[in-house]
């Protein structure tokens, strides 16, 4: 299996502060991965550094076997990756509709002067838009709200727009922030199912930030650790979750001796829920 | 009981001061006087007056609405008398200055407090007579707000419609004389109604009914007409709406030989504007990019334009349409060339900017150094008229036509522009720059673009006004025509396009025709702005959401594809 991002040696600092360093990570074609980490680790900083909104100041980020880091958000979001975010950041005053046609945006070509003089091929590309954004709508659950201004649907939808604003880029690898994040356990649920089907339907490479352990282990391939900017593990879902350096990392070295025999168990416990290992199976 | 009833008169009696200091300062300002010789019902009613009645009505509405919200069940009863009272005391502050007046002499201090506006306090008897009427009258016109907001909505919008139309005839009498004249409206007739600059009794009552049951008509009609053109096939509906815009044109294209030559020219007016409007809407409605170096634009193309087609430069002395072209390209390259340097500028830095923008290129054109360019302080003279066939457009009555074709054309591509590719890029940068980026779009082109074609209308708008007035002078590009644009679209309504044209009749058409205004241009602007942001910030005519997705998906549904039972958020 080829590696779609890799990442070496990448450091990033703000003034003073090691926000990452010295980080290793490849990212295999069609795989689910995820990033944990206790808060301030890291994990959306490399997030902003693979996407373009940071520079690293050492180390390399690669793409398909380019080079992307130095690359401008726009750039690097046309070789093929697109992200949603943490705190959600819809286009609030845009409708549902509207958010995914800007997701379309690099895969139209028409200009200024097609839309002006309302030119055949500008008319066609716009209705072809049109249909693709209702479908992409459709594909993630918003099928009727597409008129409905990004500000004012419900939180769960705003999420799920975020995916699909995402993935009318056709992106090859698609990160998500926290994908989760606030969501009831049945939309938990939904969701983790959801984002199976991105890789096994559509193909895409999914690299998520995620807290809920239940979502992680039961989704994941991989899972990288990250702890004070250091990556301090990486492996299957079930070797991370024994790996006591993980487990101090989350809950501080004396708690993690006492309590280590329970979170192990409840650990478990998650991985083995619902559809726990289906996305493995399917391949 | 009365403990309550007195709780719940309290806030009324708050509002009503609060209204009499509005009034007391309008009266200071000189407000008050500088309308008193404008009527609206001659011998009755004049405008100075009726700026202190509409406070009256405002407060007595505001009043009633906060009774109604206060006293929590006790409600009704309490807000009429609430709104009287409320009007009663918006009349004691200016009672109080009259009473001070007469002791002692503030006009060392404050101008306008003289026996002119004492007189139009008491209706020009002595005080002992006159303020108690003063307050009455307060008292009687803040109840009337407080029935306003308390009638159903239907009757007490009729009412405001038909106080508006008097309102509105009775300032424009002498203007509407002459329309009526025009018309073949004989002079008989029309004395019945209006005389010299006001309406007179009968005028007023006929005016204010027709205005009431235009708006009764019109609110009860329009949902019902409303509905029988949706249930129309959209081939049929189509044909209603091209008929409706031909004759929509077919007015406009008649306005000027009813409206004469002054009218003409404010309405011309109003329509560079409203191409520097929809140009400034382009750049701060849609993309977010905050100017207000706009000016500059319009001057770019005014000089432009002077410049290749005047014989003073002597340099090309082409005609008005070989210029115009040109002027709007230099306009555009401009708007680029000031974009380049503010890429990376955001929010009110990037407003900072671009006042210095525009200032630059007012100081540029007047300074020596272009003299030869653009011949200084004194400007240009003797740019040629445009020629049409063989007609010179000369007068207002003429160049309308070219500002409405220009309106016209610019409208368009503006309606191309935001339903487009790029509208929505700018729409997308305007929510949130750096995800905007994240979705692939190129930030410097889009901002390059919408300086770039913002600054091209606001060029077409210069090459007319250039053509129009036969001479440029640097001192005809000041800051305040960047503040008036921006005060346009805001009261219009940010990103709105039909709300560009609403701004500009409202802030460019109403200070042309009361002339009174101009001394307190900056004063109303200031208020209107100000009760804007608090009441309606949306505008006066916000842009419409568009409907998309049910509007177009009238073919069967998508097919079946992706199943629904298959994505989430479908088992609810």
């Amino acid at each position: 299996m080829e590696t779609l991002l890799g990442a070496s040696q990448v450091t990033k600092r703000f003034g003073g502060l090691v926000a990452l360093s010295n980080f290793e990570l490849e990212i295999p074609e069609r795989s689910i991965t995820s990033l944990i980490g206790p808060n301030g680790a890291g994990k959306t900083t490399f997030f902003n550094l693979v996407t373009g909104f940071y520079q690293p100041d050492e180390g390399e980020i690669t793409f398909r076997g380019r080079r992307i880091d130095g690359l401008t958000a726009d750039r690097i979001t046309r070789q093929g990756i697109s992200r949603t975010y943490q705190n959600i950041r819809l286009f609030a005053n845009m409708t549902a509709l509207e958010n995914v046609l800007v997701g379309l945006h690099p895969r139209l070509r028409s200009s200024w002067m097609g839309a002006v003089l309302g030119t055949g091929a500008t008319r066609r590309e716009e209705a072809w838009a049109y249909r693709e954004a209702r479908e992409i709508l459709a594909f993630c659950g918003l099928r009727g709200k597409g008129d409905v201004l990004a500000r004012n649907l419900p939180y769960g939808d705003q999420r799920r727009l975020e995916v699909a604003r995402a993935l009318a880029s056709q992106p090859k690898l698609l990160l998500l922030d926290e994908p989760t994040a606030g969501m009831n356990p049945r939309e938990t649920e939904e969701m983790t199912r959801f984002i199976r089907r991105l890789r096994d339907e559509l193909g895409i490479t999914i690299f998520l930030i995620e807290h809920d352990m239940r979502v992680v282990m039961g989704i994941s391939e991989r899972v990288t650790v990250l702890d004070y900017g250091q990556k301090i593990a990486e492996g299957p879902p079930r070797e991370i979750q024994n790996n006591p350096r993980v487990i101090e990392a989350y809950l501080g070295r004396g708690a993690a001796e006492a309590l280590e025999e329970a979170v192990v168990s409840a650990g478990s416990a998650g991985a083995a829920g619902p559809g726990g290992h289906a996305g493995a199976g399917a391949r | 009981m009365g403990e309550r009833f007195r709780a719940a008169l309290r806030p009324a009696v708050v509002v009503g001061l609060v209204g009499g200091v509005m009034a007391l300062l309008l009266s200071l300002v000189g407000m008050v006087n500088a309308f008193a010789g404008r009527p609206i019902i001659t011998g009755v009613l004049s405008m100075g007056h009726t700026l202190l009645f509409l406070t009256a009505l405002v407060t007595g509405m505001i009043a009633a609405r906060r009774v109604l919200h206060a006293s929590r069940g006790a409600g009704r009863p309490v807000a009429l008398p609430g709104a009287a009272l409320a009007g009663l005391a918006s009349g004691f502050p200016l009672a109080v200055l009259v009473l001070v007046g007469q002791v002692v002499n503030l006009r060392a201090v404050l101008q306008n407090a003289n026996p002119v506006l004492y007189g139009l306090l008491t209706f020009g008897r002595d005080p002992g007579a006159g303020l108690p009427q003063l307050v009455l009258a307060g008292a009687l016109v803040g109840s009337l707000g407080g029935a306003l907001t308390l009638l159903p909505g239907r009757v007490s919008q009729a009412v405001v419609a038909g106080l508006g139309t008097m309102l509105l005839t009775g300032l424009f009498a002498e203007l509407l004389q002459g329309i009526l004249w025009d018309l073949g409206v004989p002079a008989a007739t029309t004395r019945l109604f209006m005389v010299q600059k006001g309406l007179t009794v009968a005028g007023a009552l006929v005016t204010g009914a027709a205005g009431a049951l235009v708006q009764a008509v019109w609110a009860s009609q329009t949902p019902k007409v409303r509905r029988r053109l949706d249930a129309l096939p959209p081939e049929r509906r189509r044909r209603v709406n091209v008929a409706l815009a031909a004759v929509g044109l077919a007015i406009v294209l008649w306005l000027p030989q009813v409206l004469g030559s002054f009218l003409s020219y404010v309405l011309v007016l109003v329509g560079l504007y409203v191409l520097m409007g929809l140009g400034l809407n382009l750049e701060v409605g849609w993309a977010g990019l905050l100017d207000l170096g706009f000016v500059a634009f319009f001057a770019i193309g005014a000089y432009t334009l002077a410049i290749l087609t005047s014989p003073e430069t002597g340099w090309l002395a082409l005609t008005f349409w070989q210029a115009l072209p040109v002027a709007v390209l230099v306009a555009l390259i401009a708007g680029v060339i000031l974009g380049v340097p503010v890429l990376g500028i955001r929010g009110d830095y990037l407003a900072i900017a671009t006042l210095g923008f525009g200032e630059i290129v007012r100081l540029l054109v007047g300074s020596d150094w272009l003299r030869p360019l653009t011949g200084g302080s004194q400007g240009i003279a003797h740019i040629p008229r445009p020629v049409l066939g063989n007609i010179a457009l000369i007068g207002p009555q003429q160049i309308y036509y070219l500002v409405v074709a220009g309106c016209i054309i610019v409208w368009f591509v503006a309606t191309r522009l935001r339903n487009s590719r790029l509208g929505r890029a700018w729409m997308a940068m305007r929510e949130d720059e750096d995800v905007a980026q994240a979705m692939g779009i190129n930030l410097v082109q889009t901002k390059l673009l919408a300086y770039g074609l913002g600054a091209g209308f606001a060029g077409v708008a210069g090459a007319i006004f250039a053509a129009m007035i036969g001479s440029v002078f640097p001192h005809s590009f000041q800051l305040i025509i960047s503040i008036n644009v921006l005060a346009l679209i805001i009261v219009g309504g940010m990103g709105s396009i039909p709300g560009v044209f609403v701004g500009a009749l409202f802030l460019v058409a109403m200070p042309e025709l009361l002339r009174e205004f101009t001394e307190y241009r900056l004063f109303m602007y200031g208020g209107l702005l100000i009760a804007m942001m608090l009441l309606r910030p949306q505008g006066l005519w916000p842009e419409p959401t568009v409907r998309l997705e049910l509007a177009e998906s009238e073919e069967p549904e998508v097919p079946a594809r992706v199943t629904a039972a298959t994505s989430p958020g479908q088992g609810d």
